[in-house]
This record gives C-alpha cells, sequence and structure tokens, in this order.
C-alpha cells in the first residue's frame, strides 16, 4: 500500500561541523529532488543551531545529516536534544557519512532514526524516508 | 600572448587514425561481425573508469605519423612524456612518504618515527580539521573534531612537539595545510631556524593550494582574491628565501575525490598552476624564478591505463604550458614534478581486505606513471584512520612493487602501447578542450565565482553513483560478490582526551607566553594585511612569539572577510 501525502515531503539535507566532504550530501540532496521531494541543503559548516533553526523555518518532515569527521558522537546527540527542545520529536533524523559499526547503538539511542554507511544506494535512503517520514499532517 | 596549447596538428592526425580503410571495413563484416553474433562481448560498450570509450583492439593505425621526438622525448627531453628523469627509479626509488596524522603531536610524532623505522623516505603531515579550517583546539567550533580527522597543531609549541627527534635535513617533509598554510609554513622555518637550519638548504613541500579548495575540499576561510595574496606571497618568499622548498602543490586529488572524471581532475589541476602562474607573474618576479619550485599531487584510481595515460599527459601538456604560454626559459620551469596518492574514494567499508588489492593496482599505475612519490591508502580507511598494522601493510605494498615487482628496471615501460600512446592523446586533447572552457570564462578564479568546475564535478559524480547503483559499474563487495557476513576490523579511534591535553597546554601557552609581544605582532599582521607587503615575515613574528593558529586566522578573517559558496541547486 503506497501511502498518499498531502504535499511533498520536505527534507533539510546539512553539512555539521567543520567538515568540508560534500561529494555525498549534494547526491543525496539531488537524488530526493529526482524521487519527487522537496529538499534544503544547508551547505557546509552548520551548527547544530542552524541546522535545527533551518529544519523548523521549512518545517521539514526529515533532517538528512552528513558527516565524515569522526565528530558525529558530539554532533548528532547535540542536534537530536535540540530537536526534541525545539518541538521536532516527529521529525525524521538520519545520517550518512563514515560512523563506525559500534558507535551506531548510541546513536538510535540519542534519537537517530537511521544510520546509512558507505555503500549505502541513494534508493535506500529514498525508501526509507517515504516509509517513516510522518504520515499526518 | 600566445596561449601555445591548441592541440592543433599532434592529436588531429591520431584521430584521422580512426577511420578505417577498406581492408579493415571488410575484416569487420566478414570476421568480426559473425564471431560476435557467436559470442558477443559482455557490454554493449566499453570505457575507461571516466566513460572514455575504448577499443576493441589498438593497432598501428592508431599511431600513423606518430613522430617520437614531438610526442614523446626522451625522458628528461622536453615534452617530458616519458619522464622527469633520464633515469627514474634506475637511479632513486619514488618517495614512499605516507600521509600521517592522528590525536596529539605526541602521538602522531610516535607515528612518524615508527613510519621511517618501517622504511618510508619521506615525511607527510595531516592535521586535523580545527587546525585545517584555522581554528585553535578549543575553539568552541573544535568540538568533536579535534584530533579526529589528523593532528591538532595550534601553536609553535606543538609543531616542535610534532617534529621532535625527525631527520630534518636528510629526509624532506609535506604538510597538506591549505587556507593557514603561511602560518604553518612559519612553524616549520620557526623550528628548523631554531635547530640551527639553513633555510636555504631546507627542503620540503607545503600543500597551499586554494582553487582546489573552492573547486573540491571546501576548507576555504577567506575570499579567493586575497587567498590568492597569501599564496602569491608564499611562493615569492619561498623563492628569494627557501628556494629548495616547494611553496605549492597544485592537487588534483581532492577534485577527483569529489567525484571528477580523470580528464577533469588532470585539466582542472594544470589550469589552477596556470591561474597561479598568472597571478605570481603579476608581481613582476620572473617566471624562471619561481616555476622550478612549483609541484602537483594526482589521485590514483582504478583504471589503470586511464591513469597512466594522465600522468603522461600531464608532464606533456604542463612543458608545453610553461614554454610556450609563459615563455619560461628554464627547462627545470617546464617540468612538472608530482606526488600521488591512492583513490580514497574508491575504498570500501564492506570487504575492507579487498582495499588492499585495490591500492595495489592503484599504486602501479602511479608507478609506471612516473610519479615522484606516492601515498598508498590503509586498508581500514573507509572506516577510520589508519591503525599502525594497516599502514604498515600500504607501505610494505609500495616496497614490494619497489624491489619484487621488477616496473621499475626501465625508464616508462609502456611507452610506444597503441593503446597507452592513443589513450595519452586523447586525454591530452580533452585536457585542452577544458583549457579553452576556462579561458572563454575568464580564467579559474572567474569559473569558480560562476560555479563550472563545481558543477561539471558533481554531474560526474551523480553519473558515477547512478552507474554504481544500476550495477554497469561493479564494485566488487559492495554491488556484487557481497558477503551477509561481516568480519571487523579493529580500527583507530581518537577520544575527547586529545582535545582536553590540548587546551590545557593552549591555556598555558598563553600564560607563559609574552603576551604584549603577541599582540604587537598580531596587529603588525592586521595592518600589513591591508597593503600590498609580503605578509609571510609579518606571519613569522607572530609566529616566534607564540602566537596560535586561530589567533592569526583571526585577525586575517576581519580583515580579508570568510567566504561561503554559492548554493547549491
Amino acid at each position: 500500500m503506497i501511502a498518499v501525502p498531502d504535499r511533498r515531503i520536505r527534507v533539510l539535507v546539512a553539512k555539521p561541523g567543520l567538515d568540508g566532504h560534500d561529494r555525498g550530501a549534494k547526491i543525496v540532496a539531488r537524488a530526493l529532488r529526482d524521487a519527487g521531494m522537496e529538499v534544503i541543503y544547508t551547505g557546509l559548516r552548520q551548527t547544530p543551531e542552524q541546522i535545527v533553526n533551518a529544519a523548523l523555518q521549512e518545517d521539514v518532515d526529515a533532517i538528512g545529516i552528513s558527516i565524515l569527521s569522526g565528530a558525529h558522537n558530539t554532533i548528532l546527540p547535540r542536534i537530536s536534544e535540540l530537536m526534541r527542545a525545539q518541538g521536532l520529536d516527529d521529525v525524521l533524523l538520519v545520517v550518512g557519512g563514515i560512523i563506525p559499526d559500534e558507535d551506531i547503538p548510541s546513536l538510535k539511542q540519542a534519537g537517530v532514526s537511521e544510520v546509512f554507511q558507505p555503500g549505502a544506494t541513494t534508493q535506500e535512503i529514498v525508501d526509507y524516508i517515504r516509509a517513516h517520514v510522518r504520515k499526518s499532517k | 600572448m600566445n596561449k601555445g596549447h591548441k592541440a592543433g596538428n599532434d592529436v588531429t592526425t591520431a584521430s584521422a587514425a580512426r577511420n578505417p580503410s577498406a581492408a579493415e571495413r571488410r575484416w569487420e563484416e566478414q570476421t568480426l561481425k559473425p564471431a560476435l553474433e557467436k559470442s558477443p562481448e559482455r557490454q554493449r560498450a566499453f570505457t575507461t573508469l571516466s566513460g572514455v570509450p575504448i577499443a576493441r583492439l589498438y593497432t598501428p593505425a592508431d599511431l600513423r605519423d606518430f613522430d617520437y621526438a614531438r610526442r614523446l622525448g626522451d625522458p628528461s627531453e622536453y615534452p617530458f612524456t616519458r619522464g622527469i628523469h633520464r633515469t627514474m627509479y634506475r637511479g632513486k626509488v619514488w618517495t614512499m612518504r605516507q600521509f600521517s596524522g592522528f590525536a596529539t603531536p605526541e602521538d602522531t610524532n610516535q607515528r612518524l618515527h615508527y613510519l621511517l623505522a618501517q622504511g618510508q623516505t619521506g615525511l607527510s603531515i595531516a592535521f586535523d580539521l580545527p587546525t585545517l579550517m584555522g581554528y585553535d583546539s578549543d575553539h568552541p567550533l573544535a568540538q568533536g573534531e579535534v584530533g579526529k580527522c589528523g593532528v591538532a597543531v595550534s601553536s609553535f609549541a606543538d609543531m616542535e612537539t610534532l617534529l621532535a627527534g625527525l631527520p630534518l635535513e636528510e629526509i624532506t617533509t609535506s604538510m597538506t595545510i591549505n587556507s593557514p598554510a603561511a602560518m604553518i609554513w612559519a612553524m616549520y622555518l620557526v623550528v628548523a631556524e631554531k635547530n640551527g637550519a639553513d633555510w636555504k638548504k631546507i627542503s620540503g613541500t607545503t600543500q597551499n593550494d586554494i582553487l582546489k579548495e573552492y573547486i573540491a575540499q571546501k576548507e576555504y576561510i577567506f575570499p579567493p582574491r586575497p587567498s590568492m595574496r597569501l599564496i602569491v606571497d608564499t611562493i615569492t618568499f619561498g623563492a628569494r628565501q627557501v628556494p629548495r622548498w616547494n611553496p605549492i602543490s597544485i592537487s588534483g586529488y581532492h577534485i577527483r575525490e569529489a567525484g571528477s572524471t580523470a580528464v577533469q581532475e588532470l585539466a582542472f589541476t594544470l589550469r589552477d598552476g596556470i591561474e597561479y602562474v598568472e597571478w605570481v607573474l603579476r608581481t613582476g618576479m620572473n617566471v624562471d624564478e619561481f616555476a622550478p619550485r612549483l609541484s602537483f599531487f594526482f589521485n590514483a584510481h582504478n583504471d589503470l591505463f586511464e591513469e597512466i595515460a594522465k600522468y603522461r599527459a600531464a608532464r606533456k601538456i604542463w612543458a608545453r604550458v610553461m614554454r610556450e604560454r609563459f615563455a619560461a626559459m628554464n627547462p627545470r620551469s617546464w617540468l612538472c614534478r608530482f606526488h600521488t596518492q591512492t583513490a580514497g574514494c574508491s575504498l570500501t567499508a564492506q570487504q575492507p581486505y579487498n582495499n588492499v588489492i585495490r591500492t595495489t593496482i592503484q599504486a602501479l599505475a602511479a608507478v609506471l606513471g612516473g610519479t615522484q612519490s606516492l601515498h598508498t591508502n590503509s586498508l581500514d580507511e573507509a572506516w577510520a584512520l589508519p591503525s599502525e598494522q594497516a599502514v604498515t601493510l600500504a607501505l610494505r605494498t609500495q616496497q614490494v612493487l619497489a624491489h619484487e615487482s621488477g616496473v621499475t628496471n626501465t625508464v616508462d615501460p609502456l611507452a610506444g602501447s597503441y593503446f597507452v600512446e592513443r589513450l595519452t592523446l586523447e586525454t591530452e586533447r580533452a585536457c585542452y578542450e577544458y583549457f579553452d572552457k576556462i579561458d572563454a570564462l575568464g580564467g579559474m578564479v572567474a569559473a569558480i565565482e560562476k560555479g563550472y568546475p563545481q558543477r561539471e564535478i558533481h554531474d560526474a559524480a551523480y553519473a558515477y553513483q547512478q552507474a554504481i547503483e544500476r550495477k554497469e559499474k561493479i564494485v566488487v563487495g559492495v554491488n556484487e560478490f557481497v558477503s551477509e557476513e561481516k568480519h571487523p576490523i579493529e580500527i583507530l579511534t581518537i577520544d575527547e582526551s586529545v582535545a582536553r591535553h590540548q587546551s590545557h597546554k593552549l591555556a598555558e601557552l598563553r600564560k607563559k607566553r609574552d603576551n604584549a609581544r603577541v599582540q604587537a605582532a598580531l596587529e603588525a599582521l592586521g595592518s600589513a594585511a591591508g597593503t600590498d607587503e609580503n605578509l609571510m615575515p609579518y606571519v613569522l613574528e607572530c609566529v616566534r612569539a607564540y602566537a596560535t593558529v586561530g589567533e592569526m586566522c583571526d585577525v586575517l578573517r576581519r580583515v580579508f572577510g570568510t567566504y561561503e559558496e554559492p548554493a547549491f541547486r
């Protein structure tokens, strides 16, 4: 059964911290757009505060974080905490990048819904977001 | 000025060779076509990794009218297609220079000593993101990032610790640093000075290539024009005061990592080189005063022959650019000296031991292509920075190549191959087409401001990803030959104790140093930044006073402003 949303899924793709490697983030942003979603790409070097503010202002259904710098254990819990503080509890939080297996359980505990490691396809990401964003608006 | 880079007769003659003769057409109809109907080829078309079409067979017809002297030349003879030295690896094996850096300067110093003991012959330093972006380890924006991607260096004291006990007069050091390159180089120079070394004798390399930051790696701080001014200052300072130093390593590695094709990597790199030469010439310096110390840095990706053709074409094109476009007279100004690193973006998280094979093939390409120095990636780098075991195996890869494979026994062994020479010519032609496009846009800085190279790279990266997802390109262990079983490997982990250690050192430093001297030096730097003066002497004074990377960069942030790239649509 395919859920037909009242409007297109809105996704914020964000690069937190100092990492400037945006090859993946831009590919995912484009793939999500090609799949019919509305995508806002924040650009580089966003603080967790900037990301959550953008998510709030843009009224997104999902936040996709791209991080390859090893700073994920600090940055992701902070983003999740700010999301809760701003009432964005039902916004999906997913992350892609260089995330070792052993860090995934604690990230999920901190509020990350799914982690896409190297080798994940854009199709998997599209499917996951479609399946897991909140349906009621 | 005569741009002098029109490929002209050189390559069009070669293309004409692709038109089949009557005899060849007959063979295709009568012999080949029935054979293919019986046993079709595995694909409809075959291309290089970058999508360049490859013919079934290359024959003498592909090199009709191939003039050895004009197209190739002997090694160390213009246009240097075959290599920049007469004896190449028979005289001296390439420098084995493993890019290294993690956690504290103490930790990295230990790794550098270890690698030297294992037989590496050059040093290469990786800095962490706060350092690369001009922030001290205790800056709020450094939280979570200190020591994670490289070594944390905030002050001259950190640099001393990093280099402690290393034989800097016998071995050269390359430092991968861009926006704060002037500061980090100044720290190295002051260490050398303190150790009694003569600046006229020391050698090493600073990457210091800001154009590729805007294009690909994105570690910029300031806008393009002040950043170019900083680079020009380092190049002219180096030419006069540190003449054996390579003040810049004009890079294609990162451009390729961002997803470009091989030709884009080559063309954008060399065109960046042209841009730097033009900017330095505007200071009034003669081209031969600085050009011999320009160096390059290329990627080594999976497609063996495409990469070899790329390196050979690079030497030929740069030689021509320097001699014809810039009228350089010193033959050393014509040389494309380069370092190579195997492709990080080709490494997989799945089945990481496969990466050893990838790195080996890529290293072989670099060696058959005549690189001057080489870094081989470690098998675990899709997960983390290299563990000691993994980096040892990566170094051994080079050592086996150098001492067991025999490929070092003769210079440019693939010369004369119909395929390799053909591919070299095609690569050269395609590169000049990009030069024309970028010249028409007003040069590389203008092209960057218009988003041209960034868009080309993104489109290539997207097409490549789609090809993988459609299984038009196979990645072993990822979209084919997958195993459900995971065999986890031990990876290097770096924790927040590094940040605490570095912050503590900084607090102590700020108490002990002569803060009046620091302030005066920083103010002088700020004033000079607003003029035409060469900033290196001012940076050196700041460094001697123990000003930090962050403090120096903050001064320049105020004067130059900071850069934000145009929105991605």
